[in-house]
């Protein structure tokens, strides 16, 4: 209400806006701290989603095949891997700065961590939910052990794991700026923080918009792959 | 010198099924013995247990006693000797056409040269040279089940035990296929053993018609069909088989039915 009063404009206007995201990708508008320095967090926050990311998909797609498909693994990981899920990445926030300190690692972990669930779960899914049948025709036609697992297993998973990639990668972006907004100089998420910081709510939207557009940009590239790898199932074209 | 051990011979296959508290007898005592090259049919009504059987063969499946051999070797589990067409196909639906039959060659180690070689030959059998870079979904269930039964056959198994495979085919296509399974094993001289509930299928394809009960689920007769072939469906002579036949499958069904009603 005393801010209605007062008249002081807390949300900018979609020119101001504009504005801002001219300054903020080629300069010459304010020529402060963030006039033309779009590339250099983007690149940064990039870098820590898909470094996450990417270290979510080596450790959790391998990991989903395996607890799938072995008794044993599963047996040993999953009542461990059950009691952690629940936990909200954001919560390990505090613990994340006390393993990597504050900075990049602490936000790589995050997303890390952020991502590595949807991709393990949804992995674990689909191997689990394989026709029996295509396990039977493969055994009749000769094939066996490790040979299963790559001609068999791992196609006929899929279609779950690039569900778990796309959710995953969707978590990431989300996590990049919890990540970032704990004392971390570059990054969209400390554009953020920063924007908060100096009450400069044009420059808060403009870092929304950017990872916005990035998020939806990297997630189409996924879906052409996945279209791409998928061909073979209309059903699972995105 | 012709081998006078049996082929295929099933020796005394029994199976229980434990289903909760309940012990399920679905095979009781089955004895069958199967020449190279014949065209043999199962059938009976449903829970006789003859997909049992047949998977059993297969060797999806271990009997709870008895045992299933090929020229006195015994079954141990799936090979590649024997080949199962299934009803729904289960073709690998991220493969082509052409790779889903190069699937059991390439377990094989044959050079490349060979797998396109029998790839191509069996490709051409069933008439889908054409379309042999489609994917699965891309293709009719008869056109499915071309695939499945091009892809035992490149896979050299000497036994195809199919499950009634044209179980989901319109009329029209059933036929077709029918006539071009008979055109193969004519060719191919594989020994077929196959599962169906249709009278008529049975008669127009088989040498022999096994006829299963159920409860528990055994061999009640084994029928040897000497119409000449090609078989006409509509001739006397065929009708008085599948009359003859169809007697055999139901009396067992209405003396039950009436032992449950007295």
């Amino acid at each position: 209400m005393g801010v209605v009063a007062s008249g002081t404009k807390l949300v900018p206007t979609p020119y101001m806006v504009a504005v801002m995201m001219r300054d903020f990708a080629f300069g010459g508008v304010y020529d402060d701290a963030f006039s033309g320095t779009i590339l250099t967090h983007l690149l940064a926050s990039m870098q820590r989603v898909y470094g996450g990311f990417l270290l979510a998909a080596a450790i959790g797609i391998p990991l989903g095949l395996l607890i799938g498909k072995v008794a044993f693994v599963r047996a040993l990981l999953d009542p461990t891997l059950s009691l952690l899920r629940p936990i909200p990445v954001t919560a390990w926030l505090p613990l994340s700065m006390v393993f990597f300190g504050l900075g990049p690692r602490s936000a790589v972990f995050l997303v890390f961590l952020g991502a590595f669930y949807p991709i393990l779960l949804n992995t674990v899914f689909g191997v689990r939910s394989v026709d029996g049948k295509l396990f039977e025709a493969a055994a009749m036609l000769g094939c066996d052990g490790s040979r299963m697992f790559r001609q068999v297993v791992m196609p006929a998973s899929l279609p779950a794991i690039f569900n778990g990639l796309r959710l995953g990668h969707g978590f990431a972006w989300i996590l990049i700026v919890v990540g970032e907004m704990t004392g971390v100089p570059t990054g969209l998420g400390s554009v953020i923080m920063d924007g908060r910081t100096l009450s400069r709510p044009d420059l808060v939207i403009t870092g929304m918009v950017v990872i916005g557009v990035a998020g939806f940009a990297c997630d189409r590239l996924i879906v052409v792959l996945n279209n791409y790898v998928l061909r073979w199932s209309p059903q699972h074209r995105g | 010198m012709a081998d006078r051990r049996p082929f295929l011979h099933v020796r005394d296959v029994g199976k229980t099924f434990q289903i909760g508290s309940e012990r399920v007898d679905a095979l009781h005592h089955v004895d069958l013995t199967i020449d190279k090259g014949e065209f043999v049919c199962l059938i009976g009504a449903s829970g006789c247990g003859k997909s049992t059987l047949l998977r059993i063969i297969a060797g999806f499946e271990t009997p709870s006693y008895g045992d299933v051999r090929v020229y006195d070797a015994p079954i141990t589990g799936p090979g590649s000797d024997r080949g199962m067409v299934f009803q729904d196909y289960a073709l690998f639906p991220w493969m082509t056409v052409r790779n889903n039959i190069a699937f059991g060659p390439r377990q094989k180690s044959l050079s490349s040269a060979e797998i396109r070689s029998s790839t191509e030959k069996y490709l051409e059998m069933v008439g889908l040279a054409k379309f042999a870079d489609r994917y699965p979904y891309q293709l009719s269930g008869g056109m499915k089940q071309r695939v499945a039964i091009a892809r035992v056959l490149a896979n050299e198994a000497g036994i195809l035990l199919m499950d009634e495979p044209f179980g989901a085919l319109d009329a029209l296509t059933r036929e077709q296929l029918q006539d071009e399974l008979l055109e193969i094993w004519a060719r191919t001289q594989v020994t077929i053993l196959f599962v169906t509930h249709s009278v008529e299928e049975a008669t127009l394809l088989a040498d022999r018609v096994v006829v299963m009960t159920a409860g528990p689920g055994r061999i009640e007769s084994d029928n040897r069909v000497s119409l000449t072939r090609p078989r006409d469906v509509s001739a006397p002579d065929f009708n008085a088989v599948r009359r003859n036949l169809t007697e055999k499958l139901t009396s067992h069904v209405s003396r039950r039915r009436l032992k449950s009603v007295a």
